[in-house]
C-alpha cells in the first residue's frame, strides 16, 4: 500500500519513535493521541504534519465548555427564530441555519486535511466518548435535515492532551499513542538552533546549562519547557546579553518561571547552593 | 511471532487485546517497522500502550522478552536504584589495586549481582563486595571495575533494548506517587450537576415553545446554568503513625481545597480514631462535636476519611481514649465509625499504607468503610465509589 511518510520538517525536529507513531496513525487511519508536558510541541506537531504532507490544517481548540456536538454542527435556532419574526431570507430552508464545526468541515472538505483536536482533556469527561463513533466511522447525520455528512477523504486526526486527565479506555484503544518526552540536551540544542540560527555557541551552551539546572530545582510547580527556553533566549538576545550564569543571578527569570511559588522555590534553592561555597 | 510478547504485556498489567493484536499485525504487514527490532519497538509501543503510566511496564516486558534480561536484575527495589543515583566520592585506585580487582565474565557478574541483591539488606557505599556506589565491587554505579555490570542508570544508548532497559518512564507509573495534579483530576470526577442560581442561559427549547404559543411573537426563556452541587466532608488522621504520610495528606488537602466544583468542603482532623469530637486544626485544638456536625451535614454529603487505620485495639473498643481529651464520648471508637458510615451512604476510607499493612484494626475498619489505597488508582476507585453511592458491602 502506498502511504505518505512523515519525517518532520526543517522547523520541527522529531525523534524516530515519534515518526513511527505518526506514520502508524497515517497508515492505519487512526487518530494520533499525543501527550506530554506542556510546551513540548504537541500542537506544533499537527502543524508540522500538515506542512510536511502539504495538507490544510483545521484547528479545533477545546475548552471546558466545548461539547462534542459543537465539533459536528450547530443549528442556529436563535437566528432562525429571529429571521422568522423579522423576515429575512428563506426560513423554511433549515440547511441555511446548520453551521459545520471543525469535525464537520474536515469531513466535508474535498481534499484530505489534518484535523487537530487540541487539549481534549480540557472538556467534560464524557467529551471523548461522545466523539468515538464519529471519529471511527468518519460520518454523522444532521438530525434536523436527515443529511449524512460522510468524509470523502479520511482526515488525519491529531489529538493532544496535557497528560493530566485519564481518558476513557474505549477512546484510548482506538488511538495510536505517543508520549513526547522532554528533549535531552543534544536535541534541545538542535531545536534552539532551528529557532535562533545565528545564536552564538557560547550563549547557547550557557543557556542550556542554566535551563537544565533550573528544571532540576526541587519543588517547581511548572518546570520551564521548550517554548519558554526559546522565548527566554529571544529576550536575552534582544537585551544584548552575551553570557548567563545560574550562580550570578539569572536575567529575565520571569520568562522561564511564571509562578510566584516557583520563583520563591528557585531563590531558596539558589541560597542552599551558595552556602557551602561561602 | 509477537503474540507471546502480547501475553507478556498482559502479565505486566498492560491491557492489550485482540484490537491491539490486529492493529499490530496490520502495521507490520505494511512494513511500518522497517524490518528492524527498533522499528518494532516503536510501532508496538505506539499501538499497545495507551497511557504513559504503562510505558514502564512495556519497557520491562520488551527487555525481558527480547533479551531475556534477568528479571531479578531489573527487579531492584527503587531504594537500591535511588542510592545508586548519587555516587559517593569515587575512590582513587592505584594501578596495583586495579589489577587486584578480579576480572569477571558477564555471565558470572550477572549471577553474582543476583545473589548479592538477594543477600543485601541495607545501603552500602565505598566497599568492595556489596552493590553500592563509588566502590570496587563488580556491581553498582559510579565505581570502578573492569568488567562490572552497571546497575541502573544506563548511558543513553540508542538501540531499543538499551532504551527499554533504561526504564525512563518509571516515574510515570500510576501506583507510585500522587502529585496534587493527579489528585485534582481524580477529585474532578466528584460532582453532581443541578440547575440553580441566576437565570443566565438562553433556554432554546423553551424559547421556541413559548414563541410558538405566542403566535410567532418572539418570547425569550432563560434558565440557570448547570453547576455541581456536591458537598464533601474530609476527615484527616494526623500525628503518630501518620507523620510519614503528612506530605501526601497535605497534597490531598490542598487539591480538595482548590477544587472549584464542590459546593462545600469541610476538613476536620482526628487522631487515630474518631470519638465524640473532631478538630478544626491539625494541632487537634478547636474541637467540634460529631453529633451536631452530623446534623449539619446531611447524608448527601460525601465522606472521605484519610488514615492508616492503625491503632491499638483498645482505642477502637474503649470509649473515650486518651486522645479524646476529656470529652466524654460515651461510645467506643468503632461505634463512632459505624455511626459515621451509617450516616453517610457515600463514604470511602483512603489508606496511605500499602495493602499488605492493612491488618489488625485496619482489618476491622475495612469492614465498616470501603478502603482504598491513597494512590492514583486507589483514589480513582474511591471517587467512583463515592459517585455510585451505597457502600454496604
Amino acid at each position: 500500500m502506498d502511504f505518505q511518510k512523515f519525517r518532520g520538517t526543517d522547523k520541527y525536529l522529531t525523534s524516530s519513535a515519534l515518526e513511527s507513531a505518526v506514520n502508524c496513525a497515517l497508515s492505519l487511519e487512526r487518530p494520533l493521541l499525543v501527550r506530554g508536558e506542556p510546551g513540548t510541541g504537541k500542537t506544533q506537531l499537527a502543524e508540522a504534519i500538515a506542512g510536511a504532507l502539504g495538507l490544510r490544517l483545521i484547528h479545533w481548540p477545546v475548552k471546558s465548555t466545548t461539547r462534542a456536538q459543537d465539533g459536528l454542527y450547530v443549528y442556529d435556532t436563535v437566528q432562525r427564530l429571529y429571521d422568522s419574526r423579522f423576515g429575512d431570507g428563506d426560513v423554511k430552508d433549515i440547511r441555511r441555519y446548520i453551521k459545520h464545526g471543525a469535525l464537520g468541515q474536515a469531513f466535508a472538505s474535498r481534499e484530505r486535511v489534518v484535523l487537530l483536536i487540541d487539549e481534549i482533556d480540557k472538556a467534560d469527561l464524557e467529551f471523548p466518548n461522545d466523539l468515538l463513533h464519529e471519529l471511527d466511522r468518519m460520518r454523522f447525520v444532521v438530525t434536523e435535515t436527515g443529511d449524512e455528512i460522510v468524509a470523502r477523504e479520511r482526515p488525519a486526526v491529531v489529538i493532544t492532551s496535557n497528560a493530566e486527565k485519564e481518558l476513557p479506555d474505549a477512546f484510548l484503544r482506538r488511538c495510536v499513542f505517543h508520549f513526547i518526552e522532554f528533549p535531552e540536551k543534544d536535541l534541545m540544542a538542535r531545536i534552539v538552533r532551528v529557532h535562533h540560527p545565528d545564536l552564538e555557541q557560547k550563549l547557547l551552551d550557557q543557556a542550556l546549562q542554566a535551563f537544565y539546572a533550573l528544571r532540576d530545582v526541587d519543588g517547581l510547580r511548572k518546570r520551564p519547557s521548550t517554548s519558554e527556553l526559546i522565548d527566554w533566549i529571544a529576550v536575552l538576545r534582544r537585551a544584548g546579553i552575551a553570557s548567563v550564569e545560574l550562580e550570578a543571578g539569572m536575567p529575565f527569570l520571569g520568562a522561564l518561571l511564571k509562578r510566584e511559588q516557583d520563583l520563591i522555590a528557585f531563590a531558596e534553592a539558589a541560597m542552599r547552593g551558595r552556602r557551602p561555597r561561602a | 511471532m509477537f503474540v507471546p510478547f502480547l501475553y507478556e504485556l498482559r502479565d505486566r498489567g498492560v491491557k492489550v487485546g485482540a484490537q491491539e493484536a490486529l492493529s499490530l499485525a496490520e502495521a507490520l504487514g505494511m512494513g511500518l517497522h522497517r524490518g528492524t527490532l527498533d522499528g518494532f519497538y516503536e510501532v508496538a509501543r505506539a499501538l499497545c500502550v495507551h497511557r504513559e503510566q504503562d510505558l514502564d511496564a512495556f519497557d520491562r516486558a520488551f527487555a525481558h522478552h527480547f533479551r531475556a534480561v534477568p528479571d531479578d536484575a531489573l527487579a531492584l527495589t527503587d531504594e537500591v536504584l535511588q542510592w545508586l543515583e548519587q555516587p559517593r566520592t569515587r575512590r582513587q585506585l592505584t594501578e596495583g589495586e586495579k589489577k587486584l580487582i578480579e576480572r569477571l565474565d558477564l555471565e558470572e557478574a550477572r549471577e553474582r549481582l543476583r545473589r548479592r541483591i538477594a543477600e543485601q539488606r541495607e545501603r552500602h557505599d565505598r566497599g568492595n563486595r556489596w552493590v553500592g556506589t563509588g566502590g570496587t565491587s563488580p556491581h553498582g554505579a559510579g565505581g570502578f571495575h573492569p568488567t562490572g555490570i552497571k546497575v541502573g542508570e544506563a548511558p543513553g544508548g540508542k538501540g531499543a533494548l538499551e532504551v527499554a532497559v533504561e526504564r525512563r518512564f518509571r516515574d510515570l507509573r500510576s501506583d507510585v506517587t500522587l502529585d496534587t495534579r493527579h489528585i485534582e483530576v481524580a477529585l474532578r470526577r466528584l460532582r453532581a450537576f443541578v440547575r440553580e442560581g441566576v437565570l443566565s442561559e438562553l433556554d432554546v427549547e423553551s424559547t421556541i415553545d413559548k414563541t410558538a404559543r405566542n403566535a410567532g411573537e418572539l418570547e425569550i426563556a432563560m434558565r440557570a446554568p448547570r453547576r455541581s452541587n456536591l458537598r464533601v466532608l474530609l476527615l484527616l488522621d494526623v500525628g503518630g503513625s501518620m507523620d510519614p504520610h503528612a506530605d501526601v495528606c497535605e497534597r490531598l488537602f490542598s487539591a480538595a481545597k482548590r477544587a472549584t466544583h464542590f459546593k462545600e468542603l469541610r476538613t476536620l482532623y482526628f487522631h487515630n480514631c474518631v470519638y465524640g469530637r473532631v478538630y478544626r486544626t491539625a494541632g487537634l485544638i478547636d474541637g467540634e462535636s460529631v453529633i451536631p456536625l452530623l446534623q449539619e451535614c446531611d447524608p448527601s454529603w460525601r465522606l472521605i476519611v484519610v488514615g492508616d487505620a492503625l491503632m491499638s485495639p483498645w482505642e477502637l473498643q474503649s470509649s473515650g481514649s486518651r486522645w479524646s481529651f476529656g470529652d466524654d464520648s460515651g461510645a467506643p471508637g468503632i461505634a463512632w465509625l459505624m455511626h459515621l458510615a451509617q450516616h453517610f451512604p457515600h463514604a470511602a476510607w483512603l489508606n496511605p499504607e500499602p495493602e499488605a499493612a492493612w491488618y489488625g484494626t485496619a482489618e476491622v475498619i475495612r469492614r465498616v468503610f470501603p478502603m482504598y489505597r491513597l494512590t492514583q488508582d486507589g483514589l480513582l476507585e474511591a471517587v467512583q465509589r463515592l459517585m455510585r453511592g451505597g457502600n454496604r458491602h
